[in-house]
């Protein structure tokens, strides 16, 4: 407090030695203030005239130093013409334009006028400055039960460096209930706006303080700290996280925190904390996600419609003044409603503040993470910002994607603008992960199959190394001999199968020929046995299961020749035209042999496979 | 080897029953044409086999995987209850900060003034396997968030587990009782109790240490190789780092070793087994700073190092025999060498014990060996409620059908008695008699029941179906083939022998089907709605049948580590201790660790005092704000109030000042108007009812009605003199007071 009167005795003093800048005149001069929420926000519409010789290309606007300190936002429009004939607005652009022998508590911006001002010409210009931390909880600290109230230091005549001929002011306040003003002559309090002037004939700088003490309830949403992380993949998503840590920057709470009273009167018992904050998202945003350090904070809510999609957040608890709380939302938005193409280049374009209403940032970080691969990228804000880029590692990456980081402080929800960062990306690129993932699940599977066909023994001439080799050897052979004897028991299908055709069709013909064929093949195969059957006889290892094969063989041909002897019974029979009973009987006590022997060689067989 | 006996008996059994199987080389005459070419591409049985068994033991580790994920989809992906929340913030500390400063870490956030040495009293392992984890992810380049690895850590151990399971029932029995324990033990309500996704506990990775540390004994019994036995060691090293469960192996093993020799099955497998396990794994063991000399010096780890000795001994007898060839001289030198040898023994022991070179039982394993000791001496011990004795019903609510399996599965181990069976029976035993007396020990026991149960099941099933496959394919030949009536006729008599065979073994199956069914369903019942809760977060139904998230505690916790200085010390029951130190990033006076009963004592009887002496406690302890969690609005039963009595107990222990019989009246508990005058202004008692008389919480009350004790309270006047209301939840689960500083004497 005491730092801020001494900045205005200075100002004070500033006032007498202030050079008489130029010739303009402020025929007009006209500000509102907006105080009903957290950031103030100043409009001043001024009429500027030159009444010197000498044509102007710039005004210069004024603003003490403790305002200037906590000016976030600065913008100024002219406007040629008046009331029906207004012609177009310019944005006219603006900087900090300090005369040396200014004293330092008041600071010059310079508005650079689109073409010079010559003598008699006047213009129109519209000014939006922003502030922010210019209200002062007064008292500092309150209870739970206690109104906020906020003071708001001014004055009530513009520091204008030019002459002001007519200037007002009028401040908005939140309700119309209000503690205290200063009271100067034509000072008007109605309808929760306070109206100072309309005063004549100002001389340059002059200077006239007024003090508002007012009551407000908003919420005064402060994030200390904003990271926003934007990540665009080509496959179809731009995911936009954001690390907020947000403060009640109102008047700090003091003394007990009564939930009873909180639950039962949550107006008066804790009108001064605000309970949740509304960010509007893109129309689109999907998975959207609410949550901090220690896991999902389940009070949110989302309302959606073709336009916006408004996500309610509640924090874990009710903010109070002075308390802090942390959390993250996160939400991916379709990729082509943001990355457009041009002339070779793909440019993102996305808002840059936060969506949040109302919320004042005061360090804002701004990460734009591009595709692991892209080259001359480029950053285009629309006003002064930090930049930097760094590297960001995530899922598959070699090299890391490039990351541009933005810095700005003081942002405030002018300052949601879309910027556009540039730069180049080929589609090939896109496939990396997809071909990495691919060639490592590859090479997973070649490592197996070469650990399972590779020999990976230490000492190969040890005895159990030699036994494994030599049982494998055994493994094979009875693999060999077991397709025989299963191929011999396909031929005995076929034989059976062929005496099954002959009592149907009666053709003693063709039955032979299967048999010719059956006895060929049947020949063939125990040549094939027999070496097979004399590897295992000599093989130590097989010492064990060979009376099973060697078994198996035998009775196979016993089933063999019982199957032939059969089918000659029956093909003689039918030769001699013996009836279907009379066959049968004959039959009879083979088949059941056969039977037998087939139960028993199926057995040995399900033995031998089970090796 | 017993596989291909049994196997070939199998064989010879079917042999004598005529055309058994023909069905399969020889169909009926219009699929003959098919036939041929379908087995042509047919895989071998053997193939078949394999196939059908890698697919099954797939499924079942993908099964044991996702339903243990009931938590994640109800809630989130978070950490749930008390420890797993250390283990998660000691998790953070060790990927932050890298092994050795992990390993020396003194934390000054817990137990303030003392503060912990925390590497030195922790099993490690738990965590270095979730950073290890990480560590491999990330090396993967896959950018996922420790805390994911660690929800998921149980899950994925428990589907290792599983894979162990099997090849532990392959051991024991064959491949069909291992399927069959695979897939029994997946879905164990038992296990899922402990290892649901974000049950980031010890118990979660030391399941699947203590099984595998168990299978590769036996394997190294069974097989005699050093291999094994060395392999069995590491197996438990990793248990040793993972768990103080440790213990029941270090105890389980040489007591089997005992069986063994005294059931006279010593042999050279067993020597090599067992002495290798012990001599690397006790070394092994040692290397875990909790652990330490403890090994070789405590009570509880004299019967391994007793029965090492023993076992020389033996193979000394042995030896002396083989060279000795006489009977006579050799009894004699048997009495001389026990006689001497159990002296020697008793001995060192006693000297040993005398000296304090040996340290005695500690009270937890005291307690497990007699139920009713903790609650006659460490009182801190039996307010654990999973401490308690188990009921009957949460055996059959964790076990199901294996309960009646397991007596099943005992019989079919003594009928086929081996090496490896007389393990799985000596550790079905033990761990059922420690799952008796402590809710927590069903955990050790699930695995010898699982594996039991499934050699119930195997065997059975096997029976069953190798009863109706023989019937079966008697039917089908006797169709089949045309020319057979006689043999039919032969059938038909054999039939008479057993009769109703194929349709009693048909029912038994579809019984044991349904059975298993039930299991299934029982499971998957229980994770859904008994074990998956993070009990972090409270979710109940509303009237309308919505669901209601009571999410007080981290909203008490974040508001803690938001809104609080830094250094601020929080002064609450041990309960909460780890998850303020976790969640609220706060200093606490005591938690879950419990290593200092006099300092919980401490707590428990600033809890239990009147507010200007326990203002005194609290000053001395520099406390800055009281924590109590508080269910009269909600009727959460296990708060503070209920919890109180355990305070006292533990506070009477260490400061007699404290009388339980202070706070009863009549022998009886309770709150209201009828309650005990220091009950009524002890510091709990104003804390949790601070400002509750002027709450209505029911329609039709008394302002004032606490509806977990569904009673009017006796002191709706409650007044603070030296605290003040800092924080109470949205459903007043949490309250927070703040300690004020002393007024000013001038």
């Amino acid at each position: 407090m005491g730092r801020f009167r001494f900045d205005l005795l200075l100002l004070l003093l500033a006032v007498h030695w202030g050079p008489a800048l130029s010739d303009l005149v402020i025929s007009k001069l006209d500000r509102r203030i907006d105080l009903t929420s957290q950031i103030v926000r100043m409009t001043i519409s001024l009429k500027v005239e030159n009444k010197g010789p000498d044509p102007v290309s710039k005004v210069s606007l004024t603003f003490p130093e403790h305002q200037a300190n906590n000016l976030a936002l600065l913008v100024a429009v002219s406007t040629e013409g008046k009331g029906k004939t207004r012609g177009p607005t310019t944005n006219l652009p603006i900087k900090i334009n300090q005369p040396d022998d200014s004293p330092p508590s008041l600071i010059w911006y310079a508005a650079i006028l689109p073409k010079e001002l010559v003598k008699g010409e006047s213009l129109t210009i519209d000014v939006l400055a922003v502030f922010t931390h210019t209200l002062r909880a007064f008292p500092e600290k309150i209870t739970q039960s206690e109104p906020q109230l906020f003071l708001f230091q001014e004055s009530a005549h513009f520091p204008s460096p030019y002459k002001v001929k007519s200037q007002s002011m009028t401040v908005k306040i939140p309700s119309e209930n209000i503690e205290s003003y200063t009271k100067l002559e034509n000072t008007k309090f109605s309808n929760s706006e306070i109206k100072y002037g309309p005063y004549e004939n100002l001389p340059p700088f002059s200077y006239s303080p007024v003090i508002i003490h007012f009551p407000s309830n908003k919420p005064f949403a402060v994030a200390q700290e904003l990271i926003r992380e934007i990540e665009i993949s080509h496959w179809g998503n731009v995911q936009v996280t954001e690390h907020y840590t947000v403060i009640h920057g109102g008047a700090k709470s003091t003394g007990e925190f009564s939930r009873l009273d909180f639950q039962t009167r949550p107006h008066v018992r804790g009108a001064s904390a605000f309970r949740n904050l509304l960010a509007m998202l893109p129309p689109r945003a999907h998975s959207i996600y609410y949550r901090d350090a220690i896991g999902n904070i389940s009070t949110s809510n989302i309302y959606g419609d073709s336009s916006k999609t408004l996500l309610e957040i509640e924090p874990r608890y009710p903010m109070f003044g002075g308390w802090k709380t942390s959390f993250t939302i996160g939400y991916g938005l379709p990729l082509q409603d943001f990355l457009f193409q041009s002339e070779g280049t793909r440019f993102l374009n996305i808002t840059f503040g936060s969506p949040m209403n109302d919320i004042l940032v005061e360090n804002l970080t701004v990460k734009v993470v591009l595709p692991e691969g892209s080259k001359d990228i480029s950053v285009s804000v629309p006003f002064p910002v930090k930049q930097s880029q760094e590297t960001k590692f995530s899922h598959l990456d070699i090299a890391g994607r490039p990351t541009i980081v933005v810095e700005k402080i003081n942002v405030v929800p002018e300052h949601n603008q879309y910027f556009q960062v540039h730069y180049k990306f080929s589609n090939i690129s896109l496939l990396t992960e997809p071909l990495m993932l691919i060639f490592g699940f590859f090479s997973l599977f070649v490592a197996c199959i070469i650990y399972m066909h590779a020999d990976f023994t230490i000492s190969k001439s040890s005895a159990s190394y030699l036994a494994k080799l030599q049982w494998d050897e055994v493994l094979g052979t009875i693999q060999l001999l077991q397709d025989i004897i299963n191929r011999c028991l396909l031929v005995h299908d076929k034989l059976e199968a062929s005496l099954r055709d002959l009592s149907r069709t009666g053709d003693v013909q063709a039955c032979k020929a299967v048999r010719k064929a059956a006895d060929n093949l049947l020949k063939d195969l125990s040549k094939e046995s027999k070496p097979l059957l004399s590897l295992l006889q000599s093989s130590p290892q097989a010492a064990h299961i060979f009376p099973k094969v060697e078994e198996l063989v035998v009775k196979e041909r016993d089933l063999q020749e019982k199957i032939m002897l059969k089918h000659t019974m029956v093909v003689d029979s039918y030769e001699k035209k013996s009836g279907g009973r009379d066959i049968e009987n004959r039959v009879a006590s083979i088949q059941q042999k056969i039977t037998v022997l087939k139960q028993e060689v199926d057995d040995l067989v399900e033995f031998v496979e089970d090796i | 080897m017993v596989g291909k006996v049994d196997a070939a008996k199998g064989g010879a059994k079917s042999l004598q029953s005529p055309a058994s199987n023909q069905a399969t080389s020889k169909p009926d005459l219009s699929s003959m044409s098919t036939a041929f070419s379908f087995k042509n591409l047919k895989l071998k049985t053997k193939q078949q086999e394999l196939l059908i068994r890698v697919s099954i033991l797939g499924l079942v580790y993908i099964l044991a995987f996702i339903t243990r994920l009931f938590s994640v989809l109800r809630y989130e992906s978070m950490i749930h209850e008390f420890d797993p929340y250390f283990n998660y913030r000691t998790t953070l500390y060790l990927t932050e900060k890298g092994f050795y400063e992990f390993w020396n870490w003194f934390d000054s956030e817990s137990w303030y003034p003392l503060g912990r040495i925390i590497g030195g009293t922790l099993y490690p392992g738990l965590m270095v396997t979730a950073a290890i984890i990480y560590w491999t992810l990330k090396f993967l380049r896959f950018a996922v968030h420790i805390r994911e690895v660690c929800v998921l850590t149980a899950p994925f151990f428990a589907s290792n587990t599983t894979i162990v399971a099997y090849f532990f029932g392959k051991e024991l029995w064959d491949s069909g009782a291992g399927l069959v324990a695979a897939a029994l033990i997946a879905i164990c309500p038992g296990y899922i109790s402990r290892s649901v996704a974000g049950s980031y506990d010890n118990e979660g990775v030391a399941i699947f240490a203590l099984l595998l540390t168990f299978y590769l004994f036996v394997k190294a019994v069974n097989t005699g190789s050093l291999a094994w036995s060395l392999a069995s060691a590491f197996g438990y090293f990793y248990m040793v780092s993972a768990w103080g469960g440790y213990v029941f192996i270090i105890n389980l093993i040489p007591l089997y070793v005992l069986v063994l020799l005294i059931t006279g099955r010593y042999s050279m497998r067993l020597y090599v087994a067992y002495n290798c396990m012990y001599i690397v794994g006790m070394l092994l063991a040692m290397q875990i700073r909790f652990v330490g000399f403890q090994h070789v010096q405590s009570g509880e780890h004299m019967a391994a190092m007793g029965v090492f000795f023993l076992i020389q001994v033996f193979y000394f007898l042995v030896y002396v025999k083989h060279m000795l060839n006489d009977k006579k001289l050799f009894q004699a030198l048997l009495r001389i060498g026990v006689t001497s040898a159990v002296g020697v023994a008793a001995i060192a022991l006693g000297v040993g014990t005398a000296s304090g070179y040996i340290s005695p039982w500690t009270g937890r394993f005291y307690s497990l060996l007699d139920p009713t000791y903790a609650k006659d001496h460490i009182p801190i011990i039996a307010s654990v409620s999973e401490h308690q004795p188990t009921a009957w019903s949460s055996f059959m609510f964790d076990f199901h059908i294996l309960l009646f399996l397991f007596p099943a599965g005992l019989y079919f181990c003594f009928k086929r008695l081996s090496d490896a069976t007389i393990f799985i029976v000596m550790y079905g035993l033990t761990s059922m008699y420690f799952a008796g007396v402590m809710v927590r020990l069903i955990l050790v026991a699930t695995p010898a029941v699982c594996l039991i149960s499934a050699i119930a099941v195997s065997a059975t099933i096997k029976n069953l179906t190798q009863a109706i496959r023989g019937k079966n394919t008697q039917t089908m030949s006797s169709k089949g083939t045309n020319s057979s009536k006689g043999l039919s006729k032969q059938q038909a008599s054999l039939d008479q022998t057993i009769p109703y065979l194929k349709n009693g073994a048909t029912a038994l199956l579809l019984g044991a089907f349904y059975l298993l069914s039930r299991y299934a369903i029982h499971c998957t019942w229980v994770t859904s709605e008994a074990y998956s809760s993070p009990s972090i977060v409270l979710a109940a139904r509303g009237a309308h049948g919505q669901r209601i998230i009571f999410d007080d505690y981290r909203e008490a916790y974040f508001w803690l580590r938001q809104n609080t200085p830094s250094d601020a010390k929080i002064m609450s029951w041990w309960d909460y201790g780890y998850q303020i130190t976790a969640m609220g990033n706060r200093t606490v006076i005591v938690d879950n660790n419990t290593w200092n009963n006099t300092h919980i004592a401490t707590v428990g009887r600033a809890m239990s005092s009147y507010e200007d002496e326990a203002y005194e406690i609290m000053r001395s302890l520099d406390v800055d704000y009281v924590l109590v969690v508080f269910g009269g609005v909600t009727g959460y039963s296990s708060d503070d109030i209920n919890k109180f009595l355990w305070m006292v107990r533990i506070g009477g222990g260490v400061f007699p000042v404290i009388k339980e019989p202070d706070y009863l009246v009549n022998g009886e508990y309770r709150v209201d108007k009828g309650a005990a005058p220091k009950m009524l202004n002890c510091l709990m008692y104003k804390l949790c009812y601070y400002r509750f008389g002027e709450l209505t919480t029911e329609y039709g009350k008394p302002p004032g009605y606490d509806r977990a004790r569904g009673v009017e309270i006796g002191n709706k006047d409650v007044k603070l003199e030296y605290l003040e209301e800092a924080f109470t939840t949205s459903n007043w689960i949490v309250r927070i007071y703040k300690v004020k500083p002393p007024s000013n004497r001038w």
